[in-house]
């Protein structure tokens, strides 16, 4: 196992939703949530995915860890014991992998259970793999509380009575219990004040680096991603329309769609005050999607080809790694 | 220039009262907005800005008291007091709404889902100006088109589930905007959206402000939006105003501690992975149970003895005040 192995493979994955109206819950319409998405993570790396309220990000990384199943498509993991296609797996044969993958949700609210002390939540996947006595969960769930820069004595306390970051790191903690090696965190720090977040973000480094782990990080703040993330993948309507190297998606922006989700993001930095680029009305529908280009009837760009033609990710020439974009408009060399 | 000053408000204190416990929201807080300018009041959850805003508006809870101080509407009849007016009086009924208006958080629980929107901008035209029943309508119709609503002639007789988050947004802004108000109160109005939304939003508050003259005071958690769009910007803790300033000054050169933490503890877009960010340490105190003296001594890198008594309000220029004991060491070193 090379370090830039590819932990994770994902291959042309669809969720759909079936979209069931009238009394006989008859389908009529499917909302294309995730919509073909090839996508490689790479073992160590913290993976950035970004976006819009609404263009499938969450539903993706939640696909990542089959806990919401494809309807097409594959993802592969490899580990020690080979390439496993997680996809071809029943619930019980995805037990095995569940200790692997784990999730951070983003409300820590309504994410613990209020009637369940700490240790009640932590102890629970401890129990499921194999820790079989109380002493020794309790030994570990402090250890965990420990990791997470909170007291070993708080794990006999209740959710409400931790405000919201520390609440975080309790769903941190509960991610970490069973020592997985990819944790998909879903707008992780997006409740939390930004003195918090701060925080929370070190600690998220801090474990990176201990445990060497590999994060998935979902969030519509591109400041956020920038800062923490090796690769970015910006979505649009359940597609990726680019996917590069973090620095090189701020330096060298191809797609119009993160040219204007860029400019658009305020920035506390007086001296780099930008002209803002204003997209013209909402986000389309997922349950009839524009054709050809999905952002062609918000791009400033857009010409007759982009309502027909479906652009492809395309690979281009760049000074870091790869850089994917879907737009038919790049004039820049393509990669060999 | 004092004839251009919209609103002063002058050491208000307001209590909040629950369980024989008592919250003192905002302990000692002067301001003043002027017209065609943004006042961007900045803080984390619970430093008191929301019930800075409920205060002007007279719309606090039942068990809540304007203790003292002074809040003085400068109307085109002269100076008004409004925390003297009864909160449902003819007067406070006659101003709020028609010069001063509020724009709040959620825009769905807002606006009143058994209403149609042009219902609810009429509501307004009705008791605020003398237009007959033909004219709110076809005014009506006139906002939500200087909103970008599109085909407002059929919007007009939606109700609020048909809209979507940005639009709902825009049509509050609009009932806001239907009797030109002096100043325009927003709470936090994009926290709820999308950045390209909320980019769509901010075109439309600074179009507002140079049309119209508006006076905006903006009440937000983010920095990028301060650096984005304010004039004045005022840093709150815990109830208290602790910088405030012109907005080149507070962000270049900040000199209280807090101001200086909230800025370093934030990733700015475009400085790359490089970027050194301080999380603060520590959380708010609990309102309840306050400590003595400096509310951020505790939190503070430079806490000295001097910190166990409040600091006073100090003018480090005539337009630049804070209050903090060690300021001039900060100024100094700003200075540098």
């Amino acid at each position: 196992m090379q370090p830039n192995d590819p932990i994770l493979k994902l291959r042309d994955v669809q969720v759909h939703f079936p979209v069931k109206t009238g009394v006989f819950k008859r389908v009529t319409g499917h909302v294309r949530a995730v919509d073909g998405v090839d996508l490689d993570v790479r073992r160590g790396e913290v993976l950035g995915l970004v976006g819009e309220s609404g263009c499938g990000k969450t539903t993706l990384g939640k696909a990542i860890l089959q806990l919401v199943r494809a309807t097409q498509g594959t993802v592969t993991y490899s580990g020690e014991d080979g390439e496993t296609e997680l996809t071809s797996l029943d619930d019980a044969g995805l037990f095995r992998f569940r200790k692997r993958l784990q999730i951070v949700f983003q409300d820590p609210h309504s994410s613990l259970n209020p009637a369940f002390t700490i240790f009640g939540s932590l102890e629970d996947p401890l129990r499921h793999y194999g820790v079989k006595t109380r002493e020794e969960r309790r030994k570990i769930v402090g250890d965990l509380l420990e990791a997470v820069n909170m007291r070993r004595e708080s794990m006999d306390r209740y959710p409400h009575e931790f405000s919201g970051g520390q609440r975080q790191r309790i769903g941190i903690a509960r991610a970490l219990s069973i020592e997985p090696e990819l944790i998909v965190c879903d707008e992780a720090v997006s409740a939390l004040d930004v003195s918090i977040q701060a925080q929370v973000l070190q600690l998220l480094m801090e474990l990176k680096r201990e445990k060497n782990l590999t994060y998935v990080f979902i969030t519509h703040d591109l400041s956020v991603t920038e800062y923490l993330c090796d690769r970015i993948a910006v979505m649009y309507l359940g597609k990726i329309v680019e996917l590069c190297d973090a620095e090189d998606l701020y330096a060298n922006t191809l797609h119009p769609y993160s040219e204007a989700l860029l400019s658009a993001i305020p920035v506390a930095d007086l001296d780099k005050k930008s002209r803002r680029i204003v997209l013209q009305g909402d986000v389309p529908s997922p349950v009839n999607p524009p054709s050809g280009c999905p952002f062609h009837p918000r791009c400033r760009y857009a010409v007759d080809r982009c309502k027909t033609e479906v652009p492809e990710l395309r690979r281009f020439k760049s000074a870091k790694g790869e850089h994917m974009a879907a737009c038919h408009l790049i004039d820049q060399p393509l990669a060999e | 220039m004092a004839n251009d000053v919209a609103l002063t408000v002058k050491g208000l204190k307001t209590y909040i009262y629950t369980n024989n416990r008592c919250n003192r929201a905002l302990d000692g807080v002067s301001f003043e907005i002027r017209q065609g300018k943004t006042l961007c009041i900045v803080g984390e959850s619970g430093c008191g800005k929301s019930v800075t805003a409920a205060s002007i508006m007279q719309l606090l809870p039942t068990l809540s008291r304007i203790e003292e101080g002074e809040i003085t509407y400068h109307g085109p009849d002269g100076p008004v007091r409004i925390d003297q007016l009864p909160r449902d009086g003819a007067k406070m009924r006659a101003i709020r709404g028609k010069e001063i208006a509020m724009i709040f958080q959620d825009p769905m629980t807002a606006l009143n889902p058994v209403y149609s929107i042009g219902f609810q901008i009429k509501e307004m035209l009705k008791y605020h100006t003398g237009l007959g029943r033909s004219d709110r309508h076809s005014k009506a119709i006139d906002l939500l088109r200087s909103m970008g609503i599109p085909l407002p002639e059929k919007r007009v007789n939606e109700y609020p589930h048909l809209y979507s988050g940005g639009m709902r947004q825009r049509a509050m802004i609009a009932i806001a905007m239907s009797c030109n108000p002096r100043i325009l109160i927003a709470d936090e109005p994009t926290t709820a959206l999308d950045v390209t939304i909320q980019a769509q939003i901010f075109e439309l508050m600074d179009t507002l402000k140079r049309d119209h003259g508006t006076a905006i005071m903006l009440i937000t958690h983010d920095m990028g939006v301060v650096a984005e769009l304010a004039d004045d910007v005022a840093v709150m803790y815990m109830g208290n105003i602790v910088e405030a300033g012109p907005v080149g000054k507070v962000l270049r050169n900040p000199v209280h501690p807090y101001t200086r933490a909230l800025l370093d503890s934030i990733p700015v877009l475009g400085r790359g992975k490089d970027q050194e960010i301080k999380a603060i340490p520590g959380q708010t105190p609990d309102p309840y149970n306050r400590p003595e003296g400096c509310q951020f001594a505790d939190r503070c890198a430079y806490r000295i003895g001097a910190c166990d008594q409040m600091p006073d309000e100090t003018q480090v220029a005539p337009d630049h005040r804070v209050m903090c004991w060690r300021y001039e060491e900060f100024a100094a070193d700003a200075a540098e």
